[in-house]
């Protein structure tokens, strides 16, 4: 046990787990106590979902070093095949938070599938390249979700891409129906299942980073060539950190759908895409307790001020520019990494305290 | 034709192996290997052979195309011309990933090492495929994980032990001083459990005492490991000293091949380093 504590990364990763968990028990608390108001209630599942957003696209950008300009894609996906899911799965599973568990991984898989065939061809270009189409799939999936038709009826499920096609017998009911988007969804969404969900993101993202297949995944992002030379099948694991990106988005999409009574696909653009992007610079690349912590505050934050009206985006940019000016500058760094030294040091002495 | 190409009859053709690997197969079997770039020949004719235990140095002028040919060798580039064998197996049209996986390592002659990484996470990046732990296991942490994960982490610790560095595992490779980056990039090519290493210019930037020692660990490697190095240097006293056998390059051709006496004899490779004395070239020819 010793030993596990000793490791840097283990306690950095147990101090993430700790912080969730925590605030989680705090915000619990706080809800049953009757402490948080209507507004603030609604935020919890939001903000569970936006961490695991930025949890799985810190792994694409920090940890793999691959700007992705289309993570809201795949969390779309996940969203219109979770509420999908859930509806086809209503009179089937009755127990309400054993249907949001099949939704999500339904649409994490779906997000993963998709993943996987759209890495195939983009996974070849690099960079900015890769930046430009990633953005483009992400307008894409849009459009295509956009344009969705599904439904039931005494036939069965129907889906299509276009109205013309979409034909429901009489006593049809639509689950998705096109730019209307899907209406009536049940809300399933639970802040218990937003806590499990950002924990699971949090499990399977460190220990990837941790495993052989991580330590591949950053020997590609520091160095493409000698990764190569020491028999590192760079596509490969490209490849890999994309899907199970995508997989996490794509179930952090379907919570996200089943949160609301209506989902429409415009939700999933391009700006939705940039903000998580904002939540894994502004946290730190590579850093996930960074983008636990400046997911939470960087949703709030614009929802807090809306008392400001107008204002509040300006300020939100202006926060946002001295934000990355603060951290960026050499003496704040020193600075934060003596405070980190001396929280570390406080563990090992903890440690050695109850072993000796 | 180019004036070489006469001189190349005269290179020895006789393999320099070592008396232990007289009947053993080649570890690097290079046959008439050559690339163009565009209408540029880089390297033309190249024939070598490489014993499984045997140390040998590639030689020549700045831009004779020795770091092409190490390129060529490790499946960076794609000849134009003539075939690698490595282990007697046909590299040819392999990527880069596969090509060290036959028993290929090198080094750079611009450090790359995983920077941002520790010096012990670098060796285990090495050891990847020596790591037996399936992808979901690593996702779950399995006990699977945690048992591969104590074997690589101990094998790795030997490895940077091996070379002095056990010191610095915890430290990240970018931070590393220069000449220890230079000898964890040996170590991290060691990992892949390669049957031959090429060292490209592993004395590079280091002073005549970390030479010295440089030359102790090549040797230490051959004799501890058995397996084949071979090497670029511009340090002629360590190319002396360690190799057993020469190859020197000049136009991306090679001009001479042999023993470090015969190499320091030799006309065509004075020659090539030093110019050409007046009035012999005649009676050379």
């Amino acid at each position: 046990m010793k030993k596990i504590l000793n490791n840097k990364t283990t306690r950095t990763n147990l101090l993430t787990y700790l912080v969730v968990i925590v605030a989680f028990a705090v915000m619990q608390a706080m809800n049953s106590a009757g402490m948080l108001g209507s507004s603030m209630k609604g935020f919890l599942v939001p903000i569970c979902v936006y961490i695991s957003l930025a949890v799985s696209l810190n792994l694409l950008v920090g940890i793999c070093g691959e700007l992705s300009l289309g993570h809201a894609g795949f969390m779309g996906i996940g969203a219109f095949s979770g509420v999908i899911i859930a509806a086809l799965l209503k009179d089937v599973v009755a127990n309400d938070f054993l249907r949001l568990l099949l939704a999500m991984v339904c649409g994490g898989v779906f997000a993963g599938v998709v993943g996987f065939l759209i890495g195939v061809p983009v996974l070849r270009l690099r960079g900015d390249y890769l930046a430009i189409v990633t953005l483009a799939f992400g307008e894409i999936m849009k459009n295509i979700i956009g344009n969705l038709y599904a439904g039931t009826d005494s036939e069965g499920f129907h889906m299509a891409i276009s109205t013309s096609k979409m034909k429901l017998a009489a006593g049809g009911k639509y689950i998705v129906s096109g730019p209307l988007g899907a209406t009536g969804i049940q809300k399933l969404a639970t802040f218990t299942m937003g806590f499990l969900l950002v924990l699971f993101t949090l499990f399977i993202v460190q220990n990837l980073i941790n495993s052989k297949e991580g330590r591949a995944i950053r020997a590609v992002r520091d160095n493409r060539i000698a990764a190569e030379s020491v028999g590192i099948n760079v596509t490969a694991f490209r490849m890999k950190a994309f899907v199970v990106s995508a997989f996490l988005a794509g179930m952090a999409g379907a919570l996200f759908g089943l949160n609301y009574s209506s989902v429409t696909a415009s939700k999933f653009n391009f700006n939705t895409s940039i903000n998580i992007l904002v939540f894994v610079v502004l946290g730190g690349m590579g850093n996930i307790l960074g983008s636990v912590i400046s997911a939470t505050v960087l949703y709030v934050l614009p929802e807090a001020m809306r008392g400001l009206q107008d204002y509040r985006m300006i300020l939100y940019a202006i926060v946002l520019i001295l934000v990355m000016l603060f951290t960026w500058s050499p003496k704040v760094k020193e600075f934060m990494s003596v405070i980190a030294d001396k929280v570390s040091g406080v563990f090992k002495k903890k440690e050695a305290g109850t072993n000796e | 034709m180019n004036e070489y190409s006469k001189k190349i009859v005269k290179v020895p053709t006789v393999n320099l192996f070592r008396e232990q690997d007289k009947d053993k197969q080649p570890v690097l079997d290079v046959r008439n290997l050559g690339i163009d770039f565009g209408g540029l020949t880089a390297v033309d004719g190249f024939n070598i052979t490489v014993g499984p235990t045997e140390i040998s140095g590639l030689i020549g002028p700045n831009g004779a195309g020795k770091t092409t040919i190490f390129n060529l060798l490790t499946g960076v580039y794609q000849p134009t011309r003539g075939s690698v064998l490595i282990n007697g197996v046909d590299i040819k049209g392999m990527p880069t990933h596969k090509v060290n996986r036959l028993g290929i390592a090198r080094t750079f002659q611009n450090i790359r090492l995983f920077t941002d990484m520790t010096a012990l996470d670098n060796v285990k990046v090495g050891m990847h495929h020596d790591i037996k732990c399936s992808f979901l296991g690593s996702l779950l942490h399995l006990p699977s994980y945690y048992k591969a994960e104590k074997k690589a982490n101990e094998k790795a610790m030997e490895l940077l032990d091996f070379m002095g560095l056990a010191d610095v595992a915890d430290v990240k490779a970018g931070s590393l001083p220069y000449g220890v980056q230079r000898r964890l990039e040996i170590v991290r090519a060691l990992a892949t459990d390669p049957s031959i290493i090429l060292l490209d210019e592993p004395a590079a930037g280091m002073n005549p005492s970390e030479t010295t020692e440089l030359m102790h660990q090549i040797r230490r490697i051959r004799d501890t490991f058995h397996i084949a190095i071979f090497l670029i240097e511009h340090d002629m006293n360590l190319v002396m000293n360690v190799c057993e056998a020469i190859a020197v390059v000049n136009y991306g051709r090679l001009i001479a091949k042999g023993t470090p006496e015969e190499i320091r004899a030799n006309p065509a490779v004075i020659e090539a380093y030093l110019g050409k004395e007046e009035g012999s070239a005649d009676a050379e020819n």
